[in-house]
């Protein structure tokens, strides 16, 4: 990470290097212990803390009663996540596989996503919904999606796409607080990604995107692990000569066109880069509201790149043919940016 | 407007039951007129969109929510209205509501087939059908957890019977031993195809197989619905975990207001049977008039005072006004 307007204000404080997973762990462990009223519940969250062993440790200090472990029932899960949350508690429900989202599709699209609304305002659902995203873990086509992009679609979601362990414990935090029924997607490949985050406690409010890399030439905007592609693609650019500035959106939902529309207004380049599924997806989105807000800025069109639009396959030389990598993210750039 | 259960007077001989019966009455009553109204307003173009009314089926509704505390929570269905007003709705905003008017109980952002009102604890109608059944059950987890004495009711239709959600949430509150009751209101017909046509098997065996105590009942009588609902809603308060009770009943009219033309699922003989043989206020009438605990100028004098609150509630609401249009982006986000 180059730059983070956050880093600066933390600085004197302790920083340590932790994994994306620690993140993840300590901010539920600290949400937990400040507000009784938040609890766990998923398929192997307790003993097991998951196959990504992302909850290690949380049933010790909490409890099997506050730290449950449910049958295989995605969609009973979120139901009763939707339920609790109505009714004073804040569930943060696990869902193991970004895929199995579309086992929980009517509870979170018909339900929590509408019923403040349809309440006229009446009624809240604070429930977070933490899932996972990313292909190249050799999979296959049903452990390896990306489908932040439906959520995405829906009024009334949040949905949050954490890039750094810094940004996934200050984000998830604040989803916990959030009054909104929030997913929350980690990509599964980040899980061991050790960075910087200080020991004192710290948020970060949902909307906000973040500069990662200041830079003048091109604008490349990039959600979730897609960050650090963008990332190690600006260090290759910065050997052409280059400047790439790195914007990571942080949550798809709210979005900051703010910011997004403010960068490439002024390196005038811009390209989009998430894993996702390129067709009708949030790389789509992206490049709509910057095409709108700096239209007469542009030197050249908007560029994006997402998941190619297959079924992810298993073999490795084809699975890796699907994910936008710093490569084929630099090649684009240097052609936006005519030097090739 | 204001709904007053509560009698001033007793009459000399009544006890305290006997007002009980009483209200159960009037609370039928109401349903009834209620959605007879709604139906005018259907036939006569002033309502938007469609209802889906409850009218055969008040006895489970008043039943079951007369064996509730006000803290209590139920969810409900696209056929919700009788749940709604059992529970404590009034229906002036019920009214609204169904109007579209900013008066409603969603400030008429939900409209028929999504009512609820937090106070009287009603986490809404709900018009996926099974859709519920997991919010009953969180809910239930939900008053568990904050150390209340809550139970939460899931009422639900014989077409939730074909939705897996039912079965993941049945399964959980039965390990955890939730605080629910599941109340499936048998009319016989999921929309426009009998029950028959859509479910294996014995219906009630799909509860039992979870180990939750089930029972299979008349729900014509509103005296039996609520013995039977009493003992499910004091054993969920003692901790001993969910019941299921399958109503058998009738849905009067159609599947919604429009549904008019219905020989081709069901015949005029088989409703007109239901109608004069099982209503569920006649039947709770007859019982009253039998045991003399009111005359049947008493019972048609329930009738004219919620016939006359009925007209006040719908006045107001054709003439309530609209939300302002600056509330279409409201509430989208808390």
């Amino acid at each position: 990470m180059r730059v983070s307007s956050e880093n600066s204000s933390i600085s004197e404080t302790k920083i340590r290097q932790i994994t994306f997973a620690q993140a993840i762990n300590e901010a539920l462990a600290e949400e937990m212990r400040r507000d009784p009223t938040v609890f766990i519940i998923g398929e192997d969250v307790a003993e097991a803390g998951t196959p990504f062993k992302v909850l290690s440790g949380l049933v010790k200090e909490f409890g099997t009663d506050r730290v449950i472990d449910s049958p295989i029932s995605e969609a009973g899960i979120a139901g009763i996540g939707v339920g609790a949350a109505m009714t004073g508690m804040r569930p943060v429900v696990d869902i193991m596989f970004g895929d199995f989202l579309t086992l929980t599709m009517d509870q979170l699209v018909n339900q929590a996503a509408k019923i403040h609304y349809m309440s006229g305002g009446k009624l809240k659902v604070p429930l977070v919904l933490r899932t996972t995203l990313g292909a190249t873990r050799r999979s296959a086509a049903q452990h390896s999606q990306s489908l932040h992009a439906w959520m995405s679609h829906i009024p009334g979601l949040k949905v949050v796409v954490p890039a750094t362990p810094y940004d996934a414990k200050g984000l998830l935090k604040s989803a916990i607080r959030d009054d909104n029924p929030v997913v929350f997607f980690e990509d599964k490949m980040m899980y061991q990604l050790k960075g910087p985050v200080p020991e004192e406690e710290y948020t970060i409010a949902l909307g906000v995107a973040d500069i990662k890399r200041v830079g003048t030439d091109i604008t490349l905007v990039a959600t979730s692990s897609m960050v650090q592609i963008a990332l190690e693609a600006a260090d290759s650019l910065d050997r052409a000569d280059i400047s790439a500035e790195v914007i990571d959106v942080r949550t798809t939902v709210p979005l900051d066109k703010e910011t997004l529309i403010g960068s490439v207004r002024k390196t005038s380049r811009a390209m989009v880069i998430d894993e996702g599924y390129e067709s009708y997806g949030v790389t789509a989105e992206i490049a709509s509201v910057i095409a709108e807000g700096a239209f007469y800025y542009l030197d050249a069109p908007v560029r994006r790149m997402g998941a190619m639009d297959v079924p992810i396959p298993f073999s490795p030389v084809l699975e890796d043919q699907t994910v936008p990598t710093s490569e084929r993210v630099v090649e684009t750039a240097l052609v936006l940016c005519k030097k090739r | 407007m204001a709904q007053t259960h509560k009698k001033k007077t007793p009459a000399p001989k009544s006890s305290a039951r006997d007002e009980r019966w009483l209200r159960f009455y009037r609370q039928m009553v109401k349903i009834r007129l209620f959605e007879e109204e709604v139906n005018q307003l259907y036939l006569g173009a002033k309502m938007p969109g469609l209802a889906h009314l409850y009218i055969g089926e008040e006895a489970i509704a008043v039943g079951v929510c007369e064996a509730l505390r006000q803290t209590d929570y139920i969810t409900s269905t696209h056929r919700g209205h009788g749940h709604c007003i059992a529970k404590g709705a009034t229906l002036d905003k019920m009214f609204a509501e169904l109007l579209g008017k900013a008066a409603g109980y969603c400030r008429g952002k939900g409209g028929s087939m999504h009512i609820a009102d937090q106070e009287s604890g009603n986490l809404g109608a709900n018009a996926i059908v099974g859709g519920s059944t997991g919010i009953a059950t969180g809910a239930a987890l939900s008053a568990r957890m904050r150390g209340t004495e809550q139970v939460a009711v899931c009422f639900f239709g014989d077409g939730a019977l074909g939705q897996g959600l039912l079965y993941e949430s049945m399964n959980m509150a039965a390990l955890w031993k939730l605080p629910v009751i599941y109340v499936c209101e048998n009319n016989q017909y999921n929309e426009y195809t009998h029950y028959s046509e859509t479910t294996a098997g014995p219906l009630i065996a799909r509860a039992e197989a979870f180990g939750i105590q089930t029972e299979a009942i008349d729900g014509q009588d509103v005296r039996i619905v609520h013995q039977v609902a009493v003992r499910s809603v004091e054993k969920a308060r003692r901790g001993d975990g969910p019941s299921f009770i399958l109503f058998n009943t009738y849905r009067f009219h159609g599947h919604h207001v429009g549904d008019v033309d219905r020989a081709y699922y069901r015949s005029k003989q088989e409703e007109q049977e239901w109608k004069s043989q099982r209503d569920p206020i006649q039947i709770l009438a007859h019982w009253l008039l039998k045991n003399k605990l009111a005359d049947s100028s008493a019972l048609a004098q329930i009738e004219s005072t919620i016939a006359a609150e009925i007209k006040r509630a719908v006045t107001d609401a054709l003439e309530a006004p609209y939300p302002e249009i600056a509330e279409v982006r409201q509430h989208v986000y808390a």
